[in-house]
């Protein structure tokens, strides 16, 4: 029994890994979480989705409005960049549209969600008990006073007076229609499923907004996407903004732990904030200011979460629970980070789109790309014999490796991109014939096959970590500072240059090792 | 079987043969640059989108194949025409974007009536029976670049960033001369690239600019080979003058240096004669990328160091800091 190698670990970790990510394109069948995970094309080589968007500039001046529309595009491309759809092509068309085209066709439904999202954060106050009640008080007199205003209101009240009269009073906020259409809860009130649309409709209706009394906003809680049919609370807050978006610095998606004692975040997505300084200090006043009342997170309107205030809260970290799937707490991280749309932006029409390279420009390129692979494979074997046949054996490890990791990334393969982890190969043999020349040298020297392979990786690994390690620092800092295209570049040009230098030193070793120099060999196939 | 074996080529001496082409080169791109200018594509630069729908009245006519109108298009005047179908194939809709001839900044009506031109002599089977003025083209506007301004400016600052970084970790494992030597030799190869194509007057897509960035990953890679055999050799050959230690370790690394630079090649040659017109300029740009990265690490970057040193009479410093680590 051999000891324990980690150089035999890592290349069964390799080939699992390339394995894994590979499967969903040979093998049919698998189960939906594996195979999803597929290799994308990119829309020169299979086409997909394209959004016509219209930007309303009419709350805007000439001037601005002309700039609001590209301010649009470079939010509408971050938001995209940071849901993970490589390769999207993003324009500007005529004066107001924006013609977003997406490659594939799934989720694209998120995908339109996440482009018009407006994200308006806004922290405010609750306001409850005594006070709460007054605010709907004034609310029903308004409301009686105009109720020619509210024609579904007029006829509910007519309708339900008799109705009305049925229900227990102890389920009524009030007498008055509004207040007749909620109760009151532990804390807020609650409003019945059947008539939440009804509210919503209410709330956003300018008239309605005048009726509530001044310095005084009514929002509904997030709705839980899981059980849409629940009963929703009603808040009252006070409509002066403590903190808004613009304090916001960073928003990240964390997992509570299952252990957490606080039942909001157990087991669940929330979203936690991070604020400038300006913003921690505002938070930090409010919080010191409001001690035991309840400050409220609204989002574009709607209350995520009201939480007490339990004391000064100062360092500017701040967490939005709420009735989240990962995938809806994922989506507002990314909008909130990438800031509120300048004008609001509405879907004109999708259609599908097909691809923008024809069918014999895709052909034509995977046969160039054989024949280029077909060359270097011969010659390598020709050049360098068996270990030149080692390196081939290798090769093919290595281009299955560069598109697992790719798909592993949920990178879009294009024509271009193609043709770059073409020429990836062509540069992956790099590292090989570094290493060979330098063997070769050594056996020149007199020295065994074992000896002169100890000597020759001894040496030709460190200009193989330093050549490669340079461009691999180029590649992490266009894929840390570089936007859309620039990286996936990045992504592409570091995979290769790890899976290479890993083929190189690490899998070519082991073989040579294991079956070439095996005790006394007296030759080297080199 | 060896190519080059026991190579003794006087790089060092010859090297100012090798920097008088070089400058050559680089003066025949610039003045390439100040008379045509670079012809940017339409990733770049606005244009025309047109919605043509071409869905022909008469069932038996068989819906318009894309590369058919591909291929007119390109004999017509348009031969770098972006087309994609809208909606399933059956519908023959058609997205066309092309760069605006006239100017750039009016949706000018001049295009319009030249695409409705080149429909009607060539696919009037298409069009019988329709309404030339609005159920051919159904939309037509301005289109703004793919890569805007913003982009353009965030992908620079990414590369500038980039290359300074490269200098510091060739400075960390060398010396400072060499990291900026090495980034000279990277800026050489670049421009000579982009002095052809604007001298050959072909465009500069987002490909080629991908392009681009590979040769240098590449030249780097290819120069600090080289660089890393004179730092070992300098360690071994003590008593030698600088410039022959230079030229040996150039020599001793040929053998890689021609292997690498000629599967490297073949690739790019495979993909140049085999490729389709779409990689054609792709694969030129790679080609030429990598016989110019090549030259230079052979002739540029360390033949570079010698003459800074020279210069500014440090050699003996440069070479200690050297190979005093590591």
């Amino acid at each position: 029994m051999k000891k324990f190698s980690w150089r035999g670990l890592s290349i069964v970790i390799f080939i699992c890994v390339t394995a894994f990510y590979l499967a969903p394109l040979a093998i049919p069948n698998l189960p939906e979480w594996w195979a999803k995970n597929k290799l994308k094309l990119g829309l020169d080589l299979r086409g997909g989705m394209q959004i016509l968007l219209e930007v309303d500039t009419s709350e805007l001046s000439a001037a601005d409005a002309r700039g609001a529309v590209d301010q649009n595009i470079k939010i509408i491309r971050e938001r995209i960049d940071q849901f993970g759809v490589a390769e999207p092509s993003i324009q500007k068309l005529g004066e107001n549209r924006i013609m977003v085209q997406l490659p594939g066709v799934s989720n694209y439904e998120a995908a339109e969600n996440l482009i018009k999202q407006t994200a308006m954060l806004e922290f405010k106050l609750v306001v409850s008990g005594e006070e709460a009640k007054k605010v709907l008080d004034t609310v029903d007199l308004n409301i009686s006073n105009n109720l020619s205003f509210f024609p579904k209101l007029a006829e509910l009240d007519k309708k339900d007076k008799s109705i009305l009269a049925d229900k227990a009073d102890s389920v009524k906020a009030g007498s008055g229609v509004f207040s007749s259409l909620v109760r009151p809860g532990e804390v807020d009130f609650e409003v019945q499923y059947s008539d939440v649309r009804l509210i919503q409709d209410l709330l956003a209706d300018s008239l309605f907004q005048q009726a509530v009394p001044m310095g005084y906003q009514l929002a509904l809680d997030k709705a839980d996407t899981e059980s849409a049919r629940a009963d929703r609370i009603l808040h009252v807050l006070s409509s002066a903004v403590e903190l808004s978006g613009a304090d916001l610095a960073k928003a990240k998606v964390e997992y509570g732990s299952s252990t957490s004692t606080d039942p909001r975040i157990a087991n669940k997505p929330y979203i936690s904030i991070e604020m400038k300084r300006e913003g921690s200090r505002k938070f930090e006043r409010v919080t010191a200011d409001n001690t035991g009342k309840r400050l409220a997170i609204v989002l574009d309107g709607v209350v995520y979460s009201a939480p007490n205030i339990q004391e000064r809260i100062s360092g500017g970290r701040a967490q939005i629970t709420g009735k989240f799937t990962s995938s809806e707490a994922n989506e507002l991280a990314i909008v909130l980070n990438t800031g509120n749309l300048i004008a609001p932006i509405k879907p004109i029409s999708t259609s599908i789109i097909g691809a923008t390279l024809g069918s014999d420009s895709i052909r034509s390129g995977s046969m160039a790309g054989i024949i280029g692979l077909i060359a270097v494979v011969f010659f390598m074997l020709v050049y360098y014999k068996l270990c030149g046949f080692i390196a081939d054996f290798v090769l093919v490890f290595n281009v299955g490796f560069i598109l697992a990791m790719l798909t592993a990334f949920g990178a879009t393969l294009t024509l271009p991109g193609i043709a770059g982890m073409i020429l990836t190969i062509g540069m992956a043999v790099d590292a090989n014939v570094l290493i060979y020349e330098r063997i070769r040298e050594e056996l020149d020297q007199g020295k065994t096959p074992r000896s002169a392979v100890d000597a020759g990786y001894k040496r030709a690994v460190i200009t193989v970590w330093d050549a490669n390690l340079t461009t691999l620092i180029a590649a992490a800092v266009l894929y840390y500072f570089g936007t859309g295209p620039i990286r996936g570049f990045a992504v592409t040009l570091a995979i290769g240059i790890i899976g290479s230098m890993f083929c190189a030193i690490v899998f070519v070793r082991s073989i040579l090792d294991t079956f070439v120099i095996t005790g006394t060999s007296k030759k080297l196939s080199i | 079987m060896r190519v080059l074996k026991n190579a003794n080529i006087p790089f060092v001496k010859i090297r100012y043969y090798a920097y008088a082409v070089s400058i050559i080169l680089i003066l025949a791109g610039l003045g390439g640059l100040i008379v045509n200018g670079l012809n940017w594509s339409i990733d770049f630069t606005s244009g025309v989108a047109a919605k043509v729908n071409l869905k022909a009245k008469d069932t038996s006519v068989a819906p318009l194949k894309i590369d058919k109108l591909r291929s007119i298009l390109k004999s017509n005047g348009y031969p770098e025409a972006e087309i994609q179908f809208v909606g399933p194939e059956e519908d023959a809709t058609f997205m066309i974007k092309i760069k605006s001839k006239t100017s750039a900044s009016a949706v000018s009506s001049d295009t319009k009536t030249q695409i409705l031109e080149i429909i009607q002599t060539n696919l009037s089977d298409y069009i019988k029976g329709k309404d030339l003025g609005k159920d051919v083209i159904e939309e037509i506007y301005e289109v703004g670049p793919k890569v805007g301004g913003e982009l353009r400016t965030a992908a620079g600052f990414a590369i500038l960033i980039s290359l300074l970084l490269m200098i510091v970790y060739i400075w960390f494992r060398f010396e400072f001369t060499f990291g900026v030597m090495a980034i000279v030799a990277l800026f050489h190869d670049v421009f000579i690239i982009v002095g052809i194509f604007a001298l050959t007057g072909k465009e500069i897509t987002v490909q080629i600019i991908a392009a681009l960035l590979t040769i240098v990953g590449y030249s780097i890679n290819d120069t600090i080979v080289i660089f890393d055999r004179i730092r070992e050799d300098l360690k071994i050959y003590r008593k030698e003058p600088v410039a022959e230690v230079f030229n040996r370790s150039i020599n001793q690394t040929l053998t890689r240096t021609i292997i690498t630079a000629g599967t490297t090649l073949l690739t790019a040659l495979a993909l140049y004669f085999f490729g389709g017109s779409v990689l054609h300029d792709f694969a030129f740009a790679m080609c030429l990328g990598i016989i110019f990265g090549t030259y230079s690490s052979i002739f540029m970057a360390s033949n570079l160091v010698i003459d800074i040193n020279a210069i500014t009479h440090k050699e003996k410093q440069t070479m200690q800091h050297l190979t005093k680590r590591k």
